[in-house]
């Protein structure tokens, strides 16, 4: 018999892998309107599994068990609302027919079926017409099955907001009354560029966001934006050249994770990291998806931000790092993505690789970034690699001032040591 | 587009003892025949009926059991749909799986207008 734990455990694991699909292939079958009813059997089904997983064996294919109960559970409710108009999905009226209800559904809870309502779900919450915003938190909560704490955690921001933006984002979706079929051809190509954006986002969010947020929040959200990269490189028409791009530059970036901060949460900048604690299986998915990328004859920005942090994650030590080939990648970058932040990127692969005056005056011509506490931490790191300790310290101090973040404070307090 | 309404008699899957594939391809085709019709249009609606009811008669509704009469002459099922005319309504109804068994029947019936 299983214990309680175990099964708690293992319905933890199942109801984050197994809740998108389920979630996903219940709004397709009734329509973009039903998606909080949809939550709502995926929510009873599980809560149905931890009661008899507890008091019986465990069935031979959990994931399979869930399946047939929500599918259960959703034929009822289609019985129930067949005259309700609740129902908008371009199938609905063989859902309110008898000779065709079962078929209908079962039809769509097939591998098949359920990998096309994943796929239509993720592009329609990636459309351009949703905020930034609604889309992270459409993403985490419909295809992650993130509970609304845990996406304000991952957010930084309060339950209550999450809840609100949630219910403004379903009205939205509610608009197109059935989830969008697939597109094919070019336009499929445009609308998988808006998916890679916001699982980029998605990621950063994880990647970047400040330490005071729980670190295997953070390490979650990696996960999952590389679990649904992942997912459109399994399905043939989607496995672009430039999502194998994304998902190595996720490898790479994810590989270095343990290494940037300290056991108490002091950040670890990029020239101290401990190589050893890298992590070399992720490297190698990297540079396997890097491989997959170098495809076609369509270079992306995310080619080349992959380009870069393999580099970062082969180089053996910091001294060794090729700092010409990343300066190079990084004025490819620039051209291609051009924006404040790679330029400042690029100053600073200029300056290890030698040029430091040329690349103050770089990142002096970037007015637009000088509210910002990198920006100034920056400037402090290239005039003390000037030996011009007084400028750097100036620097440091406006990042200090800016930033609200304690370890960042920290990290920046400590170079002023250093300086003197 | 006018409205139809299909009766189905005999041809039921029930009564005519279906292995449980071949009644999974029959109602695929009961998937595909309407789907087929959705997508043009002809808005299908309707379902199975149970062969258990009741017949309540004249003016003193004296109600008695089924099976009313001999079991292939039972309404199994309806259907309403739409089209341009009885022709129409004709040449659909004769893609209906109730016709893949030998007894299967489809009365095709026009919607009366009453206008009073």
């Amino acid at each position: 018999l299983q214990t309680q734990q175990q099964i708690n455990q293992l319905a933890e694991h199942l109801f984050r892998t197994e809740y998108g699909k389920i979630v996903s292939t219940l709004v397709r079958i009734f329509g973009t309107g039903q998606l909080s009813v949809a939550e709502d059997i995926v929510q009873d089904t599980m809560v149905l599994a931890l009661k008899q997983w507890s008091f019986g064996p465990l069935p031979p294919n959990p994931s399979a068990w869930l399946y047939v109960v929500a599918k259960n559970k959703a034929i009822d409710y289609l019985r129930r609302e067949k005259n309700s108009k609740k129902i908008t999905s371009d199938i609905a009226y063989l859902l309110a027919s008898e000779y065709t209800l079962s078929t209908t559904v079962n039809t769509i809870f097939t591998e098949e079926g359920i990998r096309d309502s994943q796929l239509r779900m993720m592009f329609a919450l990636c459309h351009p017409s949703l905020s930034v915003d609604a889309q992270i938190t459409l993403i985490l909560k419909t295809l992650c099955g993130f509970g609304n704490d845990e996406i304000a955690k991952a957010l930084i921001t309060n339950t209550e907001n999450i809840n609100k933006r949630l219910y403004r984002a379903k009205e939205k979706l509610r608009e197109s009354k059935e989830l969008p079929q697939v597109p094919i051809g070019n336009a499929l190509i445009e609308r998988v560029d808006a998916v890679q954006k916001s699982i980029y986002l998605l990621f950063n969010e994880g990647y970047h966001s400040s330490s005071t947020v729980d670190k295997l929040i953070r390490h979650d959200l990696c996960l999952e934006a590389m679990r649904l990269c992942l997912f459109l490189i399994e399905y043939e028409p989607t496995n672009l050249p430039q999502v194998n791009a994304l998902l190595a530059l996720m490898c790479f970036n994810t590989s270095r994770f343990n290494a940037r901060e300290s056991a108490d949460g002091e950040i670890i900048l990029y020239p101290n990291q401990n190589r050893e604690l890298w992590d070399k299986a992720l490297i190698k998915r990297g540079d396997y998806y890097l491989n997959m990328a170098s495809v076609g004859n369509q270079v992306t920005a995310y080619h080349i931000e992959a380009a870069i942090a393999s580099y970062y994650c082969h180089s053996p030590s910091f001294n060794q790092t090729d700092w010409p080939a990343i300066l190079q990648l990084y004025t490819v970058l620039a051209r291609l993505n051009p924006s404040p932040i790679v330029t400042l990127n690029m100053a600073i692969a200029m300056a290890y690789g030698g040029d430091v005056a040329k690349a103050i005056d770089i990142v002096l011509a970037i007015p637009q970034l000088k509210k910002n506490h990198l920006y100034q931490a920056t400037l402090g790191d290239l005039y003390a690699l000037l030996g011009n300790n007084e400028k750097a310290c100036q620097y440091y101090k406006n990042a200090l001032l800016i930033t609200n973040n304690i370890e960042e404070k920290k990290l920046f307090e400590k170079k002023i040591i250093n300086l003197n | 587009m006018k409205e139809f309404m299909l009766l189905f008699r005999g041809g039921d899957f029930r009564e005519n003892n279906l292995s449980p594939e071949h009644l999974q391809a029959h109602m695929q085709h009961w998937k595909t025949w309407m789907e087929e019709m959705g997508k043009n249009g002809h808005a299908p609606t309707g379902s199975p009926l149970e062969a258990e009811g009741k017949l309540i008669k004249g003016t003193n509704a004296v109600v008695s059991d089924g099976p009313f009469t001999e079991g292939k002459e039972i309404i199994g099922g309806y259907l309403l749909i739409k089209a341009n005319d009885l022709e129409q309504a004709t040449q659909l109804s004769k893609g209906c799986p109730v016709l893949e068994m030998e007894d299967g029947i489809v009365e095709v019936r026009a919607i009366q207008i009453m206008n009073m």
